[in-house]
């Protein structure tokens, strides 16, 4: 039997116990339809006092940014700078609705006109829209935009997306969802595309590529321009999966390197809450002859401004539009923190986070490679992914990822890519300093050590949290995603 | 790693029975997926397949992969038991863990289980 150190809303509920007296109506009641009402609605009954501790004790259960390391390999889990959030409850962008006439909202339509064109700017497109939801969001909208591309020249015998074993896994999962087929190709031997394969794969049933560069293992791929024009020369288009955008801020602009789409990750690149902490954000840019296929409506400049008054902001339908991917207009909360960060950081800034995460990743990359097997060893870009087992000792990848716990850092991403045994995939981000780095090196150091001297102490880890190693297996075979009341799991 | 001798192998994993007609998932893929939960078999009896083709996904706590018909052939039987009890697959990948079974298969081309050990060794590092 498991431990009970928090008991569920419902089991803390008391009959009579109150948050909020409702004072007596001084309007006439109401009488609401019989076919309205319903006989019992079990809602727990709890004073406000035990309410604010319950989640305030469950809350530090939680491990966040704002607690600790955070080196989840490929989710750019770097610090959130709190201006943001005093941004984004600004009352002139919290208070308003997307109903509002757009001639009330203008300051909300300047920040995400700006923001598109600074999307822009960043990343080399011709366009670009805020309403995808998320990265998966953004894939699915983008691959949407590459079949509609080739239908409207007729091509209808496009059924397939190539996508490399070094890929982000909503890859495949995006294009899956449009009923892609998807074909594999492998990397070769330094990390790379296989260039071979992918010639082999190319041909005129291509949709096009989904290319994460860097890719899952933290490598640029030193073929990138060759990888695309392959892809191009068979008619296909390039898809950019912009999830790994952190290594390339203010260096490489992947429209430049010939992309064609391809989705921000504004929740990783751009320091908005990520995780549990807020939705993500996924807006998508697109290389000129894509400009029309986008989301509708993008936001435009309706008027022009002249000596007296400024521009009239609005929507803009574009022409040969896939249609609307979400209501609204997006997660503007999420908008107006990436123009706060942006803002605040400028292009060179921007350079900088690049640069520092770069960096980081390869301080660490130097630090622990004497101790786990790194499989593609060369320079890294703002992540690598490590082997997660010692020579001579009975331990995996999990035992360590586990154990890091008890050091008080957030394992690394693991069993991911699937191309590395027992991977380790390691992102330290640009916001944390050297001493920082050296803990978490030090730490998993002697976790190496642990794991020969003793193993079992991995096995059984983490200790120290307030919960222990729970049971995957019985969580994935056993699944219940029901709310039922306590009293009724049993049966 | 147990590789039986009457079997014939793929290089994604799969083995396939020349006497039975029955394909399912090797040990060492078992093992490295380590513990399945869940199965889904995506073809039916009837079903025409050819090599490579997509008959089942299986997800463990690590991974998710495709498993992919070794033959071409048709189907005359899958094997409902499995997504109800996707740890067969774990403890008997050569018995109950059986996915499919084809008539008609051509196992040429297939590994036997000696080039089948070799290959798995080599991965193994």
């Amino acid at each position: 039997m498991t431990e009970v150190i928090e008991k569920t809303i419902f089991e803390l509920s008391s009959p009579g116990r109150t948050g909020v007296t409702f004072p007596d109506p001084d309007v006439p009641r109401a009488e609401l339809p019989e076919s309205l009402l319903r006989a019992d609605l079990p809602l727990p009954e709890l004073a406000e006092v035990d309410v604010v501790r319950h989640y305030m004790r469950l809350s530090k259960f939680n491990y966040s940014v704002d607690g600790g390391f955070y080196p989840l390999g490929s989710c750019t889990m770097k610090y959130n700078p709190k201006i943001n959030e005093d941004m984004a409850r600004l009352p002139g962008f919290a208070f308003t609705h997307p109903l509002q006439p757009v001639e009330t909202v203008q300051g909300n339509l300047a920040l995400m006109y700006t923001l598109q064109e600074w999307l822009k700017e960043i990343s080399g497109f011709a366009a670009v829209t805020l309403q995808p939801a998320a990265g998966a969001h953004g894939e699915l909208t983008g691959v949407l935009i590459m079949r509609a591309w080739h239908k409207s020249r007729g091509d209808v015998k496009r059924v397939k997306m190539l996508i490399p074993d070094s890929a982000h896994g909503t890859n495949p999962a995006s294009s899956g969802m449009t009923g892609l087929n998807i074909v594999q190709i492998p990397s070769d031997g330094r990390g790379n595309v296989d260039l071979a394969a992918l010639k082999a794969a190319c041909d005129d049933t291509v949709v096009g590529l989904m290319l994460t560069n860097p890719n899952t293992l933290g490598l640029f791929d030193e073929h990138v321009e060759e990888v695309i024009k392959i892809v191009h020369d068979c008619g296909g288009l390039v898809y950019g999966d912009g999830a790994n955008l952190n290594a390339l801020l203010g260096i490489v602009r992947p429209g430049d390197l010939g992309i064609d789409v391809m989705h921000f990750n504004l929740h990783k690149t751009f320091s908005t809450p990520h995780g549990g902490g807020g939705p993500g954000s996924g807006p998508v840019g697109v290389a000129a002859h894509l400009a029309e296929f986008l989301p509708s409506p993008i936001v435009g400049i309706l008027e022009e401004a002249d000596d007296e008054q400024p521009p009239l902001f609005g929507f803009i339908e574009p022409k040969r539009t896939i249609g609307r991917v979400k209501a609204f207009h997006g997660h503007f909360g999420m908008l107006v923190r990436t123009f706060t960060y942006i803002a605040m950081h400028g292009p060179e800034g921007l350079r900088q986070v690049a640069e520092y995460a770069v960096l980081n990743a390869n301080y660490l990359l130097a630090r622990l490679r004497g101790t786990y097997r790194v499989p593609y060893d060369r320079i890294c870009m703002h992540e690598f992914v490590a082997e997660g087992r010692v020579e001579g000792a009975d331990v995996h990848a999990l035992d360590i990822a586990k154990r890091l716990m008890d050091y008080d850092f957030h394992p690394p991403t693991n069993y991911f890519p699937l191309i590395i045994h027992e991977a380790l995939m390691i992102e330290p981000t640009e916001t944390e300093n050297k001493d920082t780095l050296d803990a978490f090196a030090e730490a998993l150091i002697k976790i190496a050590e642990e794991a020969k001297t003793t193993p079992d102490l991995l096995h059984a880890a983490p200790h120290k949290t307030p919960f222990g190693r729970v049971d995957e297996v019985k969580a994935a075979r056993e699944l219940v995603l029901c709310c039922w009341l306590p009293e009724n799991y049993n049966k | 790693m147990n590789i039986p001798a009457n079997l014939k192998y793929t290089k994604s994993d799969e083995w396939f029975d020349p006497v039975t007609g029955k394909v399912g998932l090797t040990d060492f893929a078992q093992g490295q997926l380590s513990d399945i939960v869940f199965v889904e078999v995506v073809v039916s009896p009837g079903d025409v397949i050819e090599p490579g083709k997509t008959i089942a996904s299986v997800e463990s706590v690590k991974a998710a992969a495709e498993i992919y018909s070794p033959v071409n052939g048709k189907i005359v039987a899958v094997n409902d038991a499995l997504s109800s009890n996707p740890e067969t697959l774990n403890s008997d990948p050569y018995g109950a863990g059986w996915m499919i079974q084809v008539e008609g298969g051509d196992a040429s081309g297939l590994m036997d289980a000696a080039a089948y050990e070799k290959y798995c060794e080599e991965r193994a590092h």
